[in-house]
């Protein structure tokens, strides 16, 4: 594999993508939302459970391509067990990291897996796909605090 | 010039392609030292360059003619009376003159100059609008690219029209099985294109166009995916108005054509207005100007004019006929090729005399958009996605499909490193 391929399709990100985490459908759903990329078809479909302003239970369905799908699967794994604000803040931590050339995720966000999607920046065209499970997130995270059913969010402008 | 990596030497067998049937075991490419960028090379790969259904590349020729055009006779067109302004007027024209000659209008035969395909199409939809009445039929294809499709639902919508479209069989054919009950009296337009961009199915355009005619209606024929690779003649397709790319036949970006009959095109409103298409304008009122030239108002593309008619000139060098041999034995054995590798999902029919260079395929293990990014890293370009044909897509139950179209300078070689790239990209997702 060439190098740039290496940052792309690390093993990490090929292991999410074999096994997503967390693609069961919540018995009890708080908040939700959808994302979709019109234009390569990606979609991914999120519900929150929460107690009190901690999300307790993700469950995140994503068809889409390798980078989105693994993308999702680190959601699922970080995600449970912060608070709406602390999950907002990694997701938007994630997103500016993603439109930045360097810089990496602060260790006290604790971003485990994702700190090996950032790679997916130097590959332009596909940085709409690591974000939209991240920016569905924020949607349904935003739908939970206004008392809405949730809405749908895409990366693409 | 040097084409590509043959620093090698040649296998033995490999010929470059002769153009005769049966004699194109192992098919070289045509002309590629003909085309500067084939030179390239990616991550110390040499380029193979199968995106072709997205535009093709361009011969030196064309380069440096449209260059040639800006360093010796740039000035505006059929305005000014200086020398300069005469030879880009010539050389305007004679693109025009050219392309009339290469689809083999007659007399009563005009082209109109436009941007490329999708605004030749919006003219025809919206030129055609104020002839349409409510309840007025238009009848498509399910195999549509959007730019023969959206200027059509929006008509539609303005103007109270019923879109109507052929179904897609199966086998990737249109179902004309259907046509008797979808052509009815109210039916004033069919629009269909000649060869699908994703299927890569040749239409039996004649056969419905005179179907259509017998019906009274207009026949509108994309040929974006044809023209430059097999013969293009409007009288043997049958169709009063047909639309195409420079770009995607060796010529220039921002360059296209609407070819059609006289009083087929008189009966176009024109879609801009202003300068260079009308005859006398008052504070009042305007009259157009004579077809063409009413369809083209502002300043044209000529320099992507001036050249156009150089890639034209190549493949009257090479004839289309030949061209199109040569086509039919890549495009068969990409197919074989990647029928052979298995668990892939080729779209369109097998015999490769019945579609165009260009085949689309679907791995259920990697998505199209992982596919095409690996196959790039082994300097590989294909085009991933719905290739501007959602509703087929929808119908082929799948959201992308790979595509990887071929022109004169692909060969077998290029084929065999498309299937190694697949391999490749297959390993990396195998668990």
């Amino acid at each position: 594999m060439n190098a740039g391929m290496d940052d792309l399709y690390r093993e990490v990100i090929l292991d999410h993508h074999r096994c997503p985490r967390c693609r069961e459908p919540l018995a009890h759903v708080d908040a939700q939302a959808a994302g979709k990329n019109p234009s390569c078809g990606d979609e991914v479909t999120l519900e929150l459970a929460f107690e009190g302003d901690r999300i307790t239970k993700v469950s995140v369905r994503t068809s889409g391509c390798a980078i989105a799908t693994a993308s999702g699967s680190i959601l699922g794994e970080l995600v449970p067990g912060r608070t709406e604000a602390e999950a907002s803040r990694l997701a938007e931590a994630f997103r500016q990291i993603m439109h930045s050339d360097d810089g990496e995720l602060a260790d006290e966000l604790d971003p485990g897996d994702l700190e090996v999607l950032t790679g997916v920046r130097n590959f332009p065209v596909r940085v709409k796909c690591a974000l939209l499970p991240w920016i569905t997130l924020l949607e349904a995270v935003a739908a939970h605090r206004e008392g809405r059913p949730g809405g749908e969010s895409t990366t693409e402008v | 010039m040097k084409p590509r990596d043959r620093s090698l030497p040649a296998p033995a067998g490999i010929m470059p392609c002769d153009g005769q049937q049966g004699d194109c075991s192992h098919c070289g490419p045509l002309f590629p030292e003909r085309f500067p960028i084939l030179t390239r090379r990616l991550g110390g790969r040499p380029l193979v360059y199968l995106d072709n259904g997205a535009t093709t590349q361009k011969p030196e020729a064309v380069i440096a003619a449209e260059a040639r055009y800006y360093r010796e006779n740039n000035a505006n067109v059929h305005r000014g009376m200086h020398t300069l302004a005469s030879e880009a007027t010539d050389l305007y024209e004679d693109c025009r003159a050219h392309v009339a000659r290469f689809l083999g209008l007659g007399r009563s035969g005009r082209v109109v100059i436009t941007r490329g395909t999708t605004s030749a199409l919006n003219l025809v939809a919206r030129g055609l609008a104020h002839k349409l009445r409510p309840g007025d039929e238009i009848l498509v294809t399910g195999m549509e690219h959007h730019a023969n499709l959206v200027p059509w639902i929006r008509v539609a919508k303005n103007e109270g029209l019923v879109l109507r479209h052929i179904p897609v069989t199966d086998g990737g054919l249109l179902d004309l099985a259907r046509l008797g009950d979808l052509l009815g009296d109210r039916t004033r337009v069919v629009a269909l294109t000649h060869v699908s961009n994703v299927l890569g199915t040749i239409n039996p355009v004649a056969k419905i166009a005179a179907e259509a005619h017998r019906r009274g209606a207009l026949v509108v024929v994309d040929a974006a995916q044809s023209v430059g690779h097999l013969p293009v003649s409007l009288d043997e397709l049958g169709a009063d108005l047909l639309a195409f790319s420079a770009h995607k036949a060796y010529g220039p970006m921002g360059l296209g054509f609407l070819a059609g009959k006289l009083d087929v095109l008189e009966e176009l409103d024109p879609l801009e207005s202003g300068g260079e298409m009308i005859e006398t304008v008052t504070m009042e009122d305007a009259t157009w100007a004579e077809v063409p030239h009413r369809f083209e108002a502002g300043t044209p593309n000529v320099g992507a004019a001036a050249a156009f008619p150089h890639a034209l000139d190549l493949m009257d060098e090479i004839t289309l006929e030949r061209l199109r041999t040569h086509e039919i034995s890549v495009t068969g054995y990409a197919w074989d090729r990647l029928s052979s590798l298995g668990g892939l999902t080729l779209y369109g029919p097998a015999d490769p005399s019945h579609r165009g260079g260009l085949i689309s395929f679907h791995d259920p293990a990697v998505h199209a958009h992982d596919m095409a990014q690996l196959l790039d890293a082994r300097g590989v370009a294909v085009r991933a996605g719905h290739h501007c044909a959602q509703p087929l897509h929808k119908r082929l139950g799948v959201v992308a499909t790979t595509r990887a179209s071929f022109a004169m300078y692909n060969s077998h070689d290029d084929i065999d490193a498309l299937v190694d790239a697949i391999t490749y990209a297959r390993s990396i997702f195998a668990s």
